[in-house]
Parts: C-alpha cells; sequence; structure tokens
C-alpha cells in the first residue's frame, strides 16, 4: 500500500510515451507538415508568436504540432526556448508609415490618401460552414490583383495631428525598459504596458477592453486606423557604423481616436490608444488599443472610476498566460502536506467546538 | 537541439550572475524579497521555476543534488526536477539529505538538521505573507519598508478569537532577525523551528519575480501572542514505518471503510532510520 507513492519516475516515462502516441494521433492518418501548419493555419502561427513574443513561423508551427494544437502549450514552448536565446542587440524602432501593407483600414475617415484596403479579412464573411472544403484538393480561384500603391501610406492621426485636434504624444529618448530582461515594478510607464500587452493573452486583453466598452472604464473608442503589413527591421552594426535591413516581419498596429472632454491643464482634444502585435492578429491589436487608453487615465487627468482595465498593477499582473496557465495548473501538483496540517488543524477545531457545544460544531 | 546546445545547469551566465546578485543581495538583507528579472523555464510556472534558477545559479559541476516535493524524492516533480539537472548540468544526484550540498524543496524542510555548507532551495507560489491581506504589491512593499505588520498581527487575533488558536496550518508567517515578516513558502508549520539552521536557505518564486534569503544561524520567529505561543504541532501518531515520533507524517488512507496510516513525509529520513535497525 505505501508502495502507490512510489515509481514517479516510471509513471513520468510511461506518460511521456503516451503523450507522444495520443499526439501523432491515428498513424493511418497521414502526419501534417510543419509548412502545412505554417501556410494553412497561419492565425494560429501568428498567436502563438504574438503571445511567444518570438518573430518565427516555423518555430511557432512546430510548437502547434508539438502542443497538439493547445496554443497556450505552444506560446509556453516558445517562451521556454526564447529565453535561452543570446541578445546581440536591439533593432532601430520599425517605421510602419513605411509599411507593405495588405489591410488598412480607417472608420473615422470614408476616404483618404492611401485609401481604404480591405485585404484578407472574414470580416464581410458569412459564417457558413463551406463544406466543400471538407472535400480535399480543392485549390480556391485566384484572387484578383492590382498594382501596389506605390509610396509610403500615411497615417490617420497625422490628419488630426496637423490640425492639433489630436494631443500629440512626446517622443522619448530614452531605450524603454524591457519586461523580459528587468521585473515588472509598479507604477509601470507605457512603454512595459504595451509590451505586456502585445505579449498578453489574447482572451484576457480582449475582455478587458470589452469591459471598457461595457462602461467599466469607458473611453469611447474609434479605428482611427488598422493597418496589417510587411516592415522592414533595420539593426545598427556596430562594426559597419550604419544600419542594415535583416529582416521582415508582419506586423498589426491599431491606433484608436479617443473622446477627451479636456482637463484642468488642457483642452478638449481627441486621444490616442495604441496596439502593435506580431503577425496578422487584429482583434488582439484593437483590443491592446483599447486597454493602452484604459490605462491612460492619471496621465490623462481623468478619473479613475475604479475599472478593472483602468488598474494597471490588475492588467499587468493578470494578462501574461503562461504565468496564469502555470500557476492555475500547479494546483494539480501534490500538496499532501499542506492538506494533512489543514486536516489536523480542522480536526482539532472541531473536537474543540463539539466539547464546548457549540452548534456551528455540526456543519 | 542537443541537451549540449544550452548552457551549464540550462540558464546563460549572464541571467546566472543576475540571479546571483540577487541572491546576495537577499543573504545581506535577511527576509527581504528581492525582485529578479526571472526567466521562463522549460516546465511551468508553479511547478517550482523560481526554485529552479535559483538552483541553476547555485549548482557548479563538483555539487551533488537532491529534490524532494512533500518530504519525498519520487513523488513526481522531484524526479522531473531533479532529472533536468542531471541532463543539463550533468551534477551528481542523492537522496540522502546528508549526502546533498544543493537541497530543492517543495513544502518540506528535511527532518535531519542541514549544516554547514548546504544550501535549501524552496520553491515559493505566492512570496508575500501579506498578500491575502493586501492584494496590491504596491501596499504590500509600503508596509514592508515601514516595518507595518498590525494587519497581520489583527489576523492572528482574529483567529484565536474566532476559533480559540491561529488557525494557520501551513506557510505560516515568520519574523527573520527582528525585521521583515517572511513567508516560509508552503511548509507546515511543524518545519518552522527548523528555519533556523546552519545551512543557506534561498526562495525562489518565478512567477513572481522574487528571491528571498535566510543567511546560516539567523534567528527566525513565528508570530504568536504572549499567551497564545507558536505550537508546532503534528499528527499525534508515531511513523508506522520507522517508529519516529517527532516527524512529520502523511496520512495514507488504506482500504474502503477509512483505515488510516500515518508515515514519514520525509521519505530519506525514514528509509535512513529503518536501514539503521531503529525501527520500532
Amino acid at each position: 500500500m505505501y508502495v502507490a507513492v512510489k515509481g514517479g519516475e516510471r509513471a513520468i516515462d510511461n506518460a511521456h510515451a503516451w503523450l507522444a502516441e495520443e499526439r501523432r494521433g491515428d498513424v493511418t492518418v497521414a502526419e501534417m507538415s510543419l509548412d502545412q501548419i505554417r501556410e494553412q493555419l497561419a492565425l494560429a502561427v501568428n498567436r502563438v508568436m504574438a503571445e511567444g513574443s518570438l518573430y518565427d513561423p516555423d518555430l511557432a508551427a512546430l510548437a502547434i504540432k508539438q502542443a497538439r494544437g493547445d496554443l497556450i502549450e505552444a506560446v509556453f514552448l516558445i517562451r521556454a526556448y526564447r529565453t535561452t536565446l543570446p541578445r546581440f542587440g536591439a533593432s532601430k524602432p520599425v517605421d510602419t508609415g513605411e509599411m507593405a501593407c495588405d489591410r488598412r483600414i480607417s472608420a473615422t475617415y470614408k476616404d483618404l490618401p492611401g485609401g481604404q484596403i480591405l485585404g484578407p479579412t472574414f470580416d464581410y464573411t458569412h459564417r457558413l460552414l463551406d463544406f466543400a472544403l471538407a472535400a480535399e484538393g480543392l485549390d480556391p480561384a485566384e484572387a484578383p490583383e492590382a498594382g501596389a500603391e506605390p509610396g509610403p501610406i500615411p497615417h490617420v492621426t497625422d490628419f488630426l495631428s496637423q490640425e492639433g485636434l489630436i494631443r500629440d504624444e512626446a517622443e522619448h529618448e530614452e531605450t524603454p525598459r524591457d519586461l523580459t530582461r528587468e521585473p515588472l515594478e509598479f507604477p509601470a510607464d507605457r512603454p512595459l504596458r504595451l509590451q505586456s500587452l502585445t505579449r498578453g493573452d489574447e482572451g484576457f486583453v480582449l475582455s478587458m477592453a470589452y469591459s471598457t466598452q461595457r462602461g467599466y472604464g469607458r473611453n469611447h473608442p474609434f479605428v482611427g486606423e488598422l493597418r496589417i503589413g510587411t516592415v522592414p527591421v533595420e539593426m545598427e552594426i556596430p562594426e559597419l557604423g550604419f544600419a542594415i535591413e535583416i529582416g521582415e516581419v508582419v506586423l498589426t498596429e491599431c491606433e484608436t481616436v479617443n473622446q477627451f472632454t479636456g482637463s484642468k491643464t488642457e483642452p478638449p482634444q481627441f486621444t490616442r490608444g495604441y496596439g502593435l502585435v506580431f503577425g496578422q492578429t487584429e482583434r488582439k491589436a484593437i483590443s491592446m488599443a483599447l486597454v493602452d487608453r484604459a490605462l491612460r487615465w492619471e496621465e490623462l487627468g481623468e478619473g479613475d472610476t475604479g475599472a478593472p482595465a483602468q488598474d494597471e498593477e490588475f492588467v499587468l499582473s493578470h494578462s501574461d498566460n503562461v504565468q496564469a496557465t502555470g500557476f492555475l495548473e500547479h494546483i494539480k501538483l501534490p500538496h499532501y502536506v499542506d492538506f494533512q496540517s489543514e486536516l489536523e488543524l480542522i480536526r482539532r477545531l472541531r473536537a474543540e467546538a463539539m466539547q464546548t457545544g457549540r452548534k456551528e460544531a455540526a456543519e | 537541439m542537443t541537451d549540449q546546445a544550452y548552457n551549464f545547469a540550462y540558464l546563460d551566465e549572464q541571467t546566472k550572475r543576475m540571479i546571483r546578485r540577487a541572491i546576495l543581495k537577499g543573504i545581506a538583507v535577511p527576509g527581504y524579497q528581492v525582485p529578479f528579472a526571472s526567466r521562463e523555464m522549460p516546465m511551468p510556472y508553479g511547478w517550482g521555476t523560481g526554485g529552479v534558477q535559483v538552483s541553476a545559479a547555485c549548482l557548479t559541476p563538483e555539487d551533488t543534488f537532491k529534490v524532494i516535493d512533500q518530504g519525498a524524492d519520487d513523488t513526481t516533480n522531484a524526479v522531473s526536477i531533479r532529472k533536468f539537472f542531471e541532463k543539463t548540468a550533468g551534477v551528481a544526484v542523492t537522496q540522502r539529505t546528508t549526502e546533498a550540498t544543493v537541497i530543492q524543496t517543495r513544502h518540506r524542510i528535511p527532518e535531519t538538521p542541514l549544516s554547514d555548507g548546504q544550501i535549501l532551495v524552496y520553491q515559493v507560489p505566492i512570496p508575500e505573507p501579506l498578500r491575502f491581506l493586501e492584494p496590491r504589491e504596491t501596499e504590500t512593499r509600503k508596509m514592508h519598508a515601514l516595518e507595518e505588520y498590525g494587519l497581520m498581527h489583527v489576523k492572528l487575533y482574529e483567529d484565536i478569537s474566532r476559533h480559540g488558536e491561529i488557525s494557520t496550518a501551513y506557510a505560516y508567517p515568520v519574523k527573520v532577525e527582528g525585521r521583515y515578516v517572511m513567508d516560509p513558502s508552503p511548509i507546515p508549520k511543524f518545519d518552522n523551528p527548523r528555519l533556523e539552521s546552519a545551512a543557506i536557505q534561498l526562495f525562489g518564486a518565478g512567477r513572481e519575480q522574487r528571491i528571498y534569503a535566510i543567511p546560516p544561524h539567523t534567528r527566525v520567529v513565528s508570530l504568536d501572542f504572549e499567551d497564545y505561543p507558536f505550537d508546532p504541532s503534528k499528527a499525534p501518531h508515531p511513523c508506522a514505518l520507522c517508529g519516529a515520533e517527532d516527524t512529520y507524517l502523511d496520512e495514507l488512507i488504506t482500504d474502503d471503510t477509512g483505515g488510516r496510516m500515518f508515515v514519514c513525509s520525509d521519505t530519506d529520513y525514514c528509509a535512513s532510520r529503518r536501514e539503521a535497525g531503529e525501527a520500532a
């Protein structure tokens, strides 16, 4: 009987072997390749890259395969890999104005320089299961192509800026703190909050943003602009003395335009919320912008309504799904010792309560 | 990627240096929670990532490593962490408390008194002893800075007025060297007296990004009142296997009718006693 608690080592090995079998599933069904995952589950790959804080579609595809499609588990695999990578340096800030846009929409202007580009979006699809997809081997009809818009596409908020209608954001020269290299301490500044939000759990950030729309820290956002596309990443190479392009990343950027009634020191004007996320991840980028704006209440001299989305410590401490899932699931680890001490305590308290004949003792 | 692609004990040297600085600061200010830039580890938060990082920063190739969870070397997570360091650091491992130079633990302090030269590394879920009285980190840090521990004493007092005793059975708060109130991690309060030790005791909380320490021979006092002194109680039974009367016991249910058996939670201590023929 006491042997029941022994044998942990063999149990683990066997469990891992079973897990590997389950991951593969029925071996008479063809195995998925990483290329297939990367190309056909691209939005899952994007989410794993964004929350894993590592831009590598092939590794993200591998993580999704290894995690059997559990995206939080895949994010975790990527994070654990990322943490071992040496840090060579930092890139120059990317210029999203130079983005080669696949999608660029504004909800505030019907037409504007650069135009509205719908891009590959689910927005106007009817959510009817397409049974034709169940049959394999059917390639989609080729989508018509237009020539690329020449030149950079200006940001919508620039137009508002020119009129002085939107609050100017001071440019910061100092290098922002790095969430992955320094412990999170409060109060956090905006760069740190944005870092935390961009790698935060999509569901959590979405719900926080949604809560502001329903009145918990309302900040009435317009999507001034949402753009998705490819930007070059440049890095200063000390040996060369100038910056060279080291690659490209796909980003989603969202700038919201929010009402602001003015404060003691500032006249009424629009303000901004900002979202920037790896890959095509627009739900996350819009959510991020709303939460960013809600967290700026103090800096903008607004009232603290006590809403969760206004509470920096609450939002930042709970947005990371790798932390959250780990701590939540750890309660399935053995707690014999703690439970034993509680057991003894409760027996003693009950015995004492019985003796003094207290009525609650029976409960 | 092969195992050789990782540095000794998994973490890169810069990260280890950062952790060692936090450890040194912790030792210099006993009981103070030092923030550190905790890394993602290849096991989940809640599985001992803080302890694993502290162990990784402490281990040298000459060390002998022991891991226990709930007092036992063969619980699944202890096996997993021990294997991790066997693989990434190639250090010798042992189940003998006396042979180990670094011991990582979850929820227990070994029964065998530790000695000079040993390091005990605790896995800590919630490092802040005031957390369940005040959820905000900004507030609790202020309370520690001002040595404002009234709230904790009120909590203990309310326990007594409601239950006739302090109803904290594990993670029982202590005051370290007359200054910081500290959470000893979820060890049963039975273990609290052994927090005063000849070994270095390091506490790592990965998710919460905190490291703290109790240097050797530091005064550690479990919070109590003069008229309600601290009582490190345990189940009133001897161990069914080795007969020890002074050890912390696991309670096992042995049959469908509620039969019980009490055995040492510290498996090495129990086995050593039985080998030495001291069994009752």
